[in-house]
């Protein structure tokens, strides 16, 4: 059942990178629009295209009913959900197994698996994953939450078992601690929710956010390596990175086997990312979700690894076993990926929807530009800010960090707002430079004026 | 009278919620920052807020009308 008619339920930049592999691997491509969307750039390239529905994503991109009838109408024998809208939700991806149409991703059943977080952790500590560790159930007395925080590890992280809005959390580093913080911690919880029912988990400060990438054919599954996404402002991602400078060898060993692991073990089919915490102070990684579909970020893993991720998730998704194994798959160098958003950086991140009047991007080894813009585009305002990836590669990650620099330099997008301003200033930084952040590191930066400090800097020059 | 223009382009909400009241009717007093609407621009929503103090003589745009940066969306009386 080899997929020969690809409806593509997405927008934006992810389109226009699902047409281009589907485009080499021969596919014909038809690309769902809203009515915002008619002049896309994925409209412009795709073999077909179909109206799905009005501007608002809930009408149209997040419109189950109206895309199955799309890719009825249009005869597609496959559907690549993209991320975000409906690539992770179940009752799409069964409404799409059900029309007997082919998914690109796992099964309904595996996405509403790893979507349930308490499944989730249960697939991966019964794959030998390590989770943060913490009480099995409420704790009633403190000797009780002594005891458990004595197995579990200090630093502990004291919650209320009916929890919610912080209300109720201590962070004991000893004994002594709980101890004094444990009962304060139940009076606020009793206040507060009428329960003073305790749960006890390792508090992981300052964690770093590293992912494996992973690929399976439904029998057999490989990684692509690790990723390192810990700038993050607001839980989005801003700047990403391949590998993790911060892993030894014997670490990103045992950290991309287990993420292969669970993907076997839950037969997964398509590209999939297990998201970790890691604890640089005690060399740990702990599983906290997986994502069962094409990430933003997937771009940097191909280029240290040489994979197509996209084109490889369309070809098993599609029925063929996996292209590539394990010992086929070699590092090579250093990649980072900074997110260009429709953005005005100095107005704190106020989404600015131009219209693109020129634009100049450099071109050469090791850089890419993944993004779905052309001249004369208005942005529109009905969705999210991405406007595209800058992509650099290179042998070391002082080197890629230069390319970066000279291709935020050079790229021009007259007309638009955009956080390539951000970008600069973090690869100016000696931190960044020196890779020592953390997923707390980039809001505290932001609010300490240090862009608006870069600004400075560079307007005087 | 006073114009509120929006500050971006996006869809204008009169309301803060679909199953709320609208922020001003017209005859209410307005003071400097008070929030009359929202902007929903890329996913983020923009309180929309008067720089002038006034009595609100209505909205110029419809609830939930897609509206540019600069136009009026609604008007006060001194």
């Amino acid at each position: 059942m080899t997929i020969k008619r690809l409806f593509i339920a997405n927008r934006g930049e992810i389109s226009v990178r699902i047409i281009k592999a589907a485009k080499e691997l021969g596919i014909t491509t038809i690309q769902g629009f809203s009515e915002a969307d008619a002049d896309m750039l994925s409209v412009r390239m795709s073999d077909e295209s179909i109206c799905i529905g009005p501007a608002k994503s809930k009408d149209s991109y997040l419109n189950i009913g109206a895309i199955m009838s799309a890719i009825k109408e249009t005869c597609a024998d496959a559907v690549h959900p993209g991320y975000g809208f409906l690539s992770e939700n179940p009752a799409f991806a069964y409404a799409v197994e059900a029309a007997g149409v082919t998914f690109v991703g796992p099964s309904a059943a595996t996405i509403e698996r790893m979507g349930d977080k308490v499944e989730a952790r249960k697939a991966a500590e019964a794959a030998g994953i390590p989770v943060v560790p913490g009480s099995k159930g409420r704790i009633t007395t403190i000797d009780d939450a002594a005891e458990i925080a004595n197995s579990v590890g200090y630093p502990v992280m004291i919650k209320a078992a009916a929890g919610g809005g912080g209300k109720g959390i201590r962070v004991a580093d000893n004994e002594e601690e709980l101890r004094t913080l444990a009962p304060q911690a139940q009076a606020e919880a009793v206040a507060a929710f009428g329960d003073g029912g305790l749960y006890l988990e390792r508090a992981v400060r300052s964690p770093r956010h590293i992912e494996v990438q992973i690929l399976g054919d439904g029998t057999d599954a490989i990684h692509c390596y690790e990723r390192e996404c810990s700038l993050q402002r607001r839980r989005q991602k801003v700047w990403e990175e391949a590998g993790a400078v911060c892993l030894d060898k014997e670490t990103r060993e045992t950290l991309c086997n287990s993420a292969v692991a669970l993907a076997k073990s839950v037969n997964y089919c398509g590209a999939g990312t297990l998201e970790y915490l890691y604890d640089e102070a005690t060399n740990e990684f702990f599983f906290i979700e997986m994502n069962t579909r094409i990430q933003v970020e997937h771009p940097i893993s191909e280029m240290i690894t040489g994979v197509d991720l996209v084109q490889e998730m369309i070809r098993v998704c599609g029925g063929a076993k996996l292209s590539l194994t394990q010992d086929q798959i070699h590092r090579n160098g250093h990649a980072i990926e900074v997110r260009i958003n429709a953005e005005d950086p100095l107005m704190r991140f106020m989404p600015w929807p131009g219209k693109l009047e020129k634009m100049s991007v450099p071109r050469g080894e090791g850089i890419r530009f993944d993004h779905f813009l052309y001249e004369g585009y208005q942005i529109p305002t009905f969705y999210d800010s991405l406007l595209g990836k800058v992509i650099v590669h290179a042998p070391t990650r002082a080197e890629a960090i230069t390319k970066l620099k000279s291709v935020l330099e050079l790229i021009k997008l007259k007309g638009l707002k955009t956080t390539i301003s951000l970008h600069l200033a973090l690869a100016n930084d000696a931190s960044v430079q020196e890779g020592a952040f953390h997923t707390q590191w980039l809001e505290p930066w932001l609010e300490a004026g240090n862009l608006t400090l870069a600004q400075t800097k560079r307007g005087e020059r | 009278m006073a114009d509120i223009q929006s500050p971006v382009p996006g869809t204008f909400y009169q309301k803060p919620s679909p199953d709320k009241v609208a922020y001003k009717s017209k005859g209410d007093a307005v003071a400097v920052g008070d929030t009359i609407g929202l902007v929903e621009v890329m996913k983020t929503f923009i309180e929309v807020k008067s720089e002038a103090a006034g009595i609100f003589e209505g909205y110029a745009v419809e609830d939930e009308a897609p509206v540019n940066a600069g136009q009026v969306l609604a008007t006060l009386s001194r």
